[in-house]
């Protein structure tokens, strides 16, 4: 198609030098070549998150289901703008912050302009913060960051940015949730609440606190602890003060090793309280907790396990299954962020990050559960209904490290109870 | 209050005989080849890898026996055919070669037995409460931890003072050369104790496994609180890795327990700090907060005050 033009310009170009001719003729070549290249080049998503060290199992489970996600809603049907393939990045942060910086630059360097985050709030701040910084002085290399899984609520606050989404409720939400439920719960009279000495541990901390106070007045919390972030070796001294502290009820933001290291110590201490929990399942946990957590152990969390309520998903689940047996699809919202990037995309016909986030904001998208997703504008945080499951062995069609135990829903709350309002004053640039 | 007491010693004591059982090794291989084995808390993880995947088609007791014996086989090796090598070119090079060892056990554990969490269960014969106080229990499978720990502690220490074995061993710490000429074969010696340190580290990771949970960052947990414990307890003593083993398990157990804080010491002075003050932080730290870092601020202390450790010989 471009040979006729060619001729057209060779042509009209007879009467001025031949020097000329000839440049023309290799501008237009090399214009028509690159978009040549530029239709059939990967839109490339980096994925930093812990691929080593201590948090390694949630950032590979998190990869996994990404790029499974990228194969089977596009690549495997012809690619994103008519032909692009979805390209995922892997680079590993080791769950710290100066890495997170120096993968960061890595990915700028190779000309990625999306960045898919979310394991450890420390990291999405830091990353937040780097990138805030990084488009303010590169305009025209905006680069975006797609927060699936940090909650620390000051994201979509004080430290909100119009270049950072958040596609999982964030920590007052959940407990918003969580609190409601305990709250229901008459013999619930004493809590605990335990985490890791961190922004997002104290944020649990505080928060629940303060939302108890408010639902049940009469709740005691007979003790708040802090311990480092997986570095403890065992958890029983912990346990022990729990128990003599006469809580009936503990709360956690622990995950990873921290999660299943407490819920096994408390387990194992005979003490028969319910646990309540963000992250306590999956990659392991599940299965080690198995029959001692039965009944017991309670997720606050976005998408249900079981029952899942669309066929769409639940082939989506055994496709994935079927091609990783080892793995699970342990954190939905990866996906549906994936998706309403892309719809972003399509919508705009552009990868520019700008574009992109001017598509997302106030994006209504029906996910693979078949309810519709609200991304809000004003703070860039995402809304979809909000569930409390409990870890069992009955009632699960899918259950998790293939142990037959899992997650089953058990009290719901619809999207938009989940509004929370938002202190965000967003700069946001001018173009 | 008594019941925290009684359950802090407790856990403590538990806690500190599973790190006596790896620094026993440990200082068993540094007094004997001058080599810090940075690589020892991988041969734990190995342990407790190894006793997994026995336990899953053998069951826990198979596990036990057997996985410290392949764990002390594979140190054997490691020694005979790495260590020896490179002992040649000092030990520097011996230092580095441990430190990368680490590195390769843990990669390769992720390679063979994945990144997550293994579901690594203690046996059901000890799954009831031993005694339960004040309302809380005190598992079997823990008391079962603290026997295995003192019964290994009694029998090295047997072995060690009282069998021409130990003797041998003792005299090749000091006097390798002597020991070589009369006759008895130094290499072989060397490759028995780095063989039997790590199958006792391997044996601290079967029984550690069930309750501290078997996953790839477990090596790292544990490795740098060895150290720790040798250094206090003094290089190559094993009297010392003993009691600066009981002497963290306890204080970190102790210390997690307390509720005191930077407000109550200050208190003690009659000093306060208004809640938005600058250094808030600082003064709002409380013991449990920092409950893990105590061992290393005993370290330092102890480099300072005892550079040769509590029960250390050697100054150098």
């Amino acid at each position: 198609m471009t040979v006729p033009n060619i001729t057209r310009m060779h042509e009209t170009n007879m009467t001025s030098t031949r020097r000329f001719s000839l440049h023309t003729f290799l501008l237009v070549a090399l214009f028509g070549l690159s978009g040549v290249a530029a239709a059939q080049d990967p839109i490339k998503i980096a994925f930093i998150d812990p691929l080593s060290g201590s948090f390694a199992s949630i950032g590979n489970s998190g990869l996994k289901q990404v790029q499974f996600a990228a194969e089977y809603f596009y690549n495997s049907k012809g690619g994103v703008l008519g032909g692009r393939k979805l390209e995922i990045v892997p680079l590993d942060n080791k769950q710290s912050p100066t890495d997170t910086q120096i993968q960061f630059r890595r990915a700028v360097s190779e000309d990625i302009r999306i960045i898919f985050q979310g394991n450890s709030s420390a990291v999405a701040n830091t990353l937040n913060a780097t990138i805030s910084r990084h488009n303010r002085r590169n305009p025209g290399q905006e680069v975006l960051q797609i927060n699936y899984s940090a909650v620390d609520p000051i994201l979509t606050e004080e430290e909100c940015s119009f270049w950072h989404f958040r596609f999982d409720a964030h920590a007052i939400m959940k407990l918003n949730t969580l609190t409601d439920y305990i709250a229901m719960n008459p013999d619930i009279k004493k809590v605990y609440v335990i985490g890791q000495d961190y922004s997002f541990g104290h944020v649990v901390a505080d928060n629940s606190v303060r939302l108890l106070k408010e639902k049940r007045p009469d709740i005691e919390i007979v003790g708040t602890e802090f311990h480092p972030i997986g570095q403890v070796k065992d958890f029983t001294p912990y346990v022990t003060k729990i128990v003599s502290s006469g809580a009936d009820a503990v709360i956690t933001g622990n995950y990873g090793a921290d999660m299943v290291s407490l819920a096994k110590s408390i387990i194992d201490s005979g003490l028969n309280v319910p646990i309540y929990t963000f992250y306590a399942v999956y990659d392991g946990i599940t299965a080690t907790l198995g029959e001692g957590g039965k009944d017991r152990i309670f997720l606050v969390h976005n998408e249900t396990s079981n029952p899942i309520p669309t066929e769409e998903r639940k082939q989506f689940l055994r496709a994935f299954k079927a091609e990783n047996p080892n793995f699970d699809v342990t954190q939905p919202r990866i996906i549906n962020a994936l998706q309403m990037v892309v719809a972003a995309i399509e919508k705009t016909k552009s990868t520019d990050p700008y574009d992109i986030a001017l598509a997302l904001e106030d994006m209504r998208f029906t996910n693979l559960s078949g309810e519709e997703m609200w991304m809000r504008g004003t703070d860039h945080q995402i809304f979809q209904s909000l569930h409390i499951s409990m870890h069992t062995d009955e009632g699960i069609e899918f259950d998790a490290d293939n142990s037959g135990y899992g997650l089953r829903t058990i009290f719901n709350v619809p999207a938009e109870e989940t509004v929370v309002p938002t202190s965000c004053k967003m700069d946001r640039p001018r173009r | 209050m008594l019941d925290v007491l009684i359950f802090a010693t407790l856990n403590g004591l538990v806690t500190g005989l599973l790190l006596f059982m790896l620094a026993s090794g440990l200082t068993l291989i540094f007094s004997m080849m001058g080599v810090l084995n940075f690589a020892h808390a991988s041969f734990y993880m190995l342990g407790a890898y190894f006793a997994y995947s026995l336990s899953l088609y053998f069951g826990f007791w198979t596990g036990l026996i057997f996985a410290p014996l392949i764990v002390g086989v594979l140190g054997a090796l490691v020694e005979r055919y790495g260590l020896r090598r490179v002992h040649q070119a000092g030990h520097v090079a011996e230092l580095v070669f441990t430190f990368g060892l680490a590195f390769l056990i843990e990669e390769a554990v992720q390679f063979f037995w994945g990144r997550d969490t293994k579901s690594y269960q203690s046996p059901d014969v000890l799954n009831f409460a031993l005694f339960t106080l004040f309302g809380q229990e005190f598992s079997a499978y823990r008391g079962f931890m603290i026997a295995i720990s003192v019964g290994i502690f009694i029998g090295l220490y047997y072995v060690l003072t009282r069998s021409r074995v130990g003797i041998i061993i003792q005299a090749a710490i000091t006097h390798p050369n002597t020991v070589a000429n009369l006759g008895h074969n130094v290499p072989l010696i060397f490759m028995g104790v780095f063989g039997v340190g790590t199958a006792l580290a391997g044996v601290a990771g079967v029984i550690a496994g069930p309750v501290l949970t078997t996953f790839p960052g477990m090596a790292t947990v544990l490795g740098s609180i060895v150290f720790v414990i040798v250094v206090i307890g003094g290089l190559g003593s094993l009297a010392g890795a003993f009691i600066a083993s009981l002497l963290i398990g306890l204080l970190q157990s102790f210390a997690i327990a307390s509720d005191v804080g930077m407000e109550d010491l200050l208190d003690l002075f009659g000093i306060s700090f208004p809640y938005d003050h600058a250094l808030a932080d600082l003064w709002g730290l409380t013991l449990p907060q920092v409950a893990p870092i105590l061992p290393f601020l005993l370290l330092v202390l102890v480099l300072i005050f005892r550079p040769t450790g509590l029960m250390g010989k050697r100054e150098e």
